[in-house]
């Protein structure tokens, strides 16, 4: 018995999805800022790096969640991600109505317009954020504000005092001087860290005229990427997140590298490890809560923004993680030493670090001459490094 | 062929060897669960309960472990269903396109996961516009499950004699009734298998999920690659691997017996 | 028994025929019918959920991408896949994966058959039962919890290390020999499981006959076994080979400053949004498995999953 049904069938689909495909659809996004709050919505969905609003279900004791729903009646929803380019595509998703996004990311949300700006006014809390962390490329375009500060950190230099002799205090010990650790360098794998090597050669190439690490022309992209596929040969591995970088480093696997201070602080005691700030400066990162501009939950965004800079939950969930709190209050709250060990407030220290800033055409550094590589490129780049 | 003593004792050696290969790993995963250094140098200096007492205090991880259980079961269910008609379909017809149907049911789990994942988060968002919520997970999982069903049902329907099929029809018996009186109790552990391994598949996936899980599941694989990324909790992570490792064996070994009682009657 | 004494049959039993048995009758004498309602549902399920969506995904591929706001834009080119030929870092991560699948794939069938065989053929009823729940227990064990415990065993200071010191060997550290270890320790039970099933189907009767002609056991093993073993293999092999192909995690966990197809695939679609790249490449190991799946098709493998 002979039947066609089969075939004429999956004819006829992949015509629908031929059809269906040419229309991809974008949602409407509205670009005006909140004039007034209204009464809570009942649902808010956040998106944030893990441990950034963290409700008890992972540890009944580590909770700041929980006292925001039962102030606001604003039930919260929480997804974690990995990366910063991870959330970007959850966001587009539609789904959430806050993100916790750091500097590489927060430019893209802005310019795909899935954010909206804010109206600092009716986040009473804003005023006491750190001035340094205000008003920065990362977070505020043409004048408006479209991010409020969660916390911020630098990518520090990590070595093991056992094997990397002297003390070093450049970065050179992971780039020109990477060969005597070969096998043993270790470095964050994102398109992102080639700014860290142009940071580097901001001190070490003046001739390629670097005056921001993240406005790079072709040329000195290409300069950047050189020193990077150099710094390969030598690196045992990439990592991305915590628990590879502590053990790598626990183990020996890793000798050298970039680090986050949290990584330094939970490291397993009787580590010979230490962590420094290099004379070049650092990049590091000034995380943004931001709005979605389709949210159908503004006064629970709203309400979320003011709390999470509030002095008791900005301490919690920024000791959690590991980096400095947005604002001076949070101090009286954190652990003995909390504040002190994560630099917060130490303004000096603040002006070294380079915060990620997405890499956009327009050149950051105000060059009108030339166009600047953007993320794209970067993370082309990047794929090139890794080979 | 009959194997010399020396042959038997090559091959008895070999296996213990792959069963040490199988069991290493898995046997530091055991130790690690009770380390008391988050350090993972091996030997282990001191043992700790900790993270068994912390892990089962942890809702998280129970809820994630609620939601796999929930994604797996439904994915299997679906899996079932459709695995067991096509192979009904593929092992008594003979019809044109029968080949590519048969490569169609196939593909999901040759084709990479992470194609399988960008094609179907491509096809739910941009091309249906939909949100991913549970039921986009359980869809994508029970897409690439019903190859497991299928094939079990389908080697069992090759060997299974048609005559009692056609003696319950002689004897008067509807279609349905001749399915369910006869057909069904022969393929019955074949489909047992076929459906345990199917949420094996889905309780453990971890790349289609990225991509069609919405923003709220959480399965108990994301929930440990998200516990990778928190401040010191991976211990935690091995004591789940632990007690999942150990309440499979039960449903193993039910499907185990049920196997093995109808191949001696 | 034909069409007619069946609608005799029904008739005799019901004066009356319900609605049920006019439906059964109708079934019965209508096999075109009765095809249809089975295939239906799941031809449906798989063409308009699997098949329709990587077709989409294939067209994706001739899109292009905002490189700013992350947009797809439909403007048809084919430069993703000028890239894919032209551009060296396209090639050499496709033979790296190639590399890795086929060797995770060789080292799989080696260690599965002899512990295959021993379970087939040698062991007693009871062992046999243990050993195939001791094959399928570390299934349940999560994937990451497996590939970081492989983490832990290749380290510096961990057990491998500290088994091999005093053999005068090192750990192969995190490199691809550590991610094919690891990659072809994860898919090992896929890959016993279907060798297992089809040595059990080779007939103690053929292997004595051999034997009784006297073949020595080789050459039983070579001419008789391998050949009936072939598709059940080759189906192993599928698991093996398109799981790693596909892989990116054990790459990042144990693999060490290298990447494959599957982390160019994830970083263009998760890093640069951009999903007409992903597309193209992840159509690289798409057309691998076909012509891989075309290849073993002919052994009959497919009916041996």
């Amino acid at each position: 018995m002979i039947s066609k049904t089969p075939l004429k069938l999956s004819a006829l689909v992949v015509g629908l999805a031929l059809a269906l495909s040419g229309c991809a659809s974008s949602g409407g996004a509205s670009n005006a800022k909140l004039k007034a709050l209204g009464s809570n919505e009942k649902t808010l969905s956040l998106l944030g790096w893990p441990g950034y609003a963290e409700d008890g279900s992972n540890d009944p004791k580590v909770d700041w969640v929980t006292p925001f729903e039962k102030s606001t009646g604003c039930q919260v929803t929480f997804k974690p991600y990995g990366t910063s380019d991870e959330a970007l595509n959850l966001f587009k998703s539609g789904d959430y109505d806050v993100i916790a996004a750091s500097g590489d990311a927060t430019l893209r949300l802005i310019a795909s317009g899935d954010v909206q700006p804010l109206n600092t006014d009716l986040i009473p809390n804003y005023k006491n954020v750190y001035p340094f962390l205000k008003g920065q490329a990362w977070n505020t375009v043409a004048g408006e504000t479209y991010g409020v500060p969660h916390g911020y950190g630098a990518n520090l230099l990590m070595y093991n005092t056992d094997v990397v002799k002297p003390a070093p205090t450049s970065w050179d010990v992971v780039f020109d001087k990477a060969s005597a650790y070969k096998g043993k360098v270790t470095a964050y794998d994102s398109p992102i860290y080639i700014a860290d090597a142009a940071v580097y050669l901001m001190a070490h190439k003046p001739e390629l005229n670097i005056t921001n690490p993240y406005a790079l022309d072709a040329d000195q992209l290409a300069a950047a990427v050189d020193l990077l596929k150099a710094q390969k040969a030598n690196v045992g591995e990439y990592w991305s997140d915590y628990l590879k970088s502590i053990d790598s480093f626990s183990t020996g696997n890793s000798v050298v590298g970039t680090t986050w201070q949290v990584i330094k602080n939970s490291m397993p005691a009787g580590s010979h490890v230490e962590a420094v700030l290099p004379s070049e400066g650092a990049t590091g990162w000034s995380d943004s809560w931001m709005v979605s501009s389709t949210t159908k939950s503004p006064n629970c965004a709203y309400a979320w923004l003011n709390y999470i800079d509030s002095p008791k939950a900005n301490a919690a969930a920024t000791e959690y993680f590991g980096e400095a709190p947005a604002t001076a209050d949070a101090c009286q709250y954190g652990s003995a030493g909390f504040c002190d060990s994560y630099h917060a407030g130490d303004a000096a220290y603040a002006a070294k670090i380079w915060y990620w800033t997405t890499p956009v055409a327009k050149c950051l550094d105000g060059r009108t001459d030339v166009k600047c590589t953007d993320y794209s490129a970067w993370t082309k780049a990047w794929q090139e490094i890794k080979g | 062929m009959r194997l010399s003593r020396s042959a038997k004792f090559v091959l008895a050696a070999l296996s213990i060897a792959t069963l040490a290969f199988i069991y290493l790993p898995l046997g530091v995963v055991v130790i690690n669960s009770f380390n008391a250094s988050k350090n993972m140098s091996w030997p282990p200096q001191n043992f700790t309960l900790h993270w068994w007492q912390v892990a089962s205090q942890s809702s998280g991880m129970l809820s994630a472990l609620a939601t796999s259980v929930v994604v797996a079961t439904a994915s299997a269910a679906v899996a079932l269903l459709l695995g067991t008609l096509l192979a009904l379909a593929m092992s008594r017809y003979k019809f044109f396109g029968k080949q590519p149907v048969s490569l169609m049911v196939i593909l999901p789990i040759a084709l990479p996961g992470i194609v399988t994942g960008i094609a179907l988060n491509n096809a739910f968002r941009t091309l249906l516009g939909i949100k991913l919520t549970i039921v986009t997970l359980i869809v994508a999982h029970a897409t690439f499950c019903i190859v497991t069903v299928y094939n079990n049902a389908l080697a069992r329907l090759n060997r299974m004699n048609r005559n009692m099929e056609e003696a319950s029809a002689d004897l008067g018996a509807g279609i349905w009734t001749t399915f369910r009186l006869v057909t069904l109790p022969q393929m019955a552990s074949a489909l047992v298998a076929g459906a345990l391994l199917a949420f094996a598949l889905s309780f453990d996936e971890i790349i289609v999920t990225t991509f069609t899980a919405g923003g709220g599941v959480e399965t108990l694989p994301i929930w440990i690659l998200n516990n990778m990324f928190r401040p010191g909790k991976a211990p935690i992570v091995d004591v789940v691997a632990v007690v999942v490792v150990l309440i499979s064996v039960l449903p193993i070994f039910f499907a185990q017996r049920l196997t093995a009682a109808e191949k001696s009657s | 028994m034909s069409v007619n004494s069946v609608r005799e049959v029904d008739s005799a039993l019901a004066v009356r025929p319900t609605f049920a048995h006019r439906v059964s009758a109708k079934l019965y004498s209508n096999a075109k019918l009765r095809l249809r309602l089975l295939i239906a549902a799941p031809l449906f399920w798989l063409s308009l959920v699997y098949v329709a969506a990587l077709l989409a995904l294939f067209v994706t591929a001739f899109w292009t991408m905002d490189s700013f706001t992350g947009e797809v834009r439909v403007q048809w080119n084919i430069d993703n896949f000028v890239q894919l030929f032209t551009d060296a870092l396209y090639r050499t991560v496709t033979l790296r994966t190639l590399g890795i699948a086929l060797a995770v794939t060789f080292i799989d069938i080696l260690i599965a058959l002899p512990i295959a065989f021993f379970m087939a053929k040698v062991a007693s009823r009871r062992m046999r039962g243990i050993l195939v729940i001791s094959i399928l227990m570390p299934l349940w064990a999560s994937y990451l919890v497996k590939a970081y415990a492989w983490r832990s065993v290749l380290s510096n200071d961990g057990i491998l290390q500290w088994l091999l010191r005093p053999l005068g060997l090192d750990t192969p550290g995190y490199s691809l020999v550590g991610a094919a270890l690891t990659l072809g320790y994860i898919w090992l039970p896929y890959v016993i499981l279907p060798i297992f099933t089809g040595l059990e189907k080779v007939p103690q009767n053929i292997l004595e006959a051999s034997s009784d002609l006297g073949a020595k056991t080789w050459s039983t093993l070579r001419l008789i076994v391998f050949p009936m073993l072939l598709p059940a293999i080759a189906a192993g092999s599928i698991f093996a080979f398109s799981l790693t192909m596909g892989d990116y995690i054990s790459i990042n966990i144990v693999g060490g400053a290298t990447q494959m197809l599957g982390n160019l695939v994830y970083t263009n679609v998760g890093t640069a949004n951009n999903l007409p790249m992903a597309a193209a490449i992840a159509m690289i190991p798409v057309a691998i498995m076909f012509i891989y799946l075309t290849a073993i098709r002919k052994t009959g493998a497919l009916d041996n999953l």
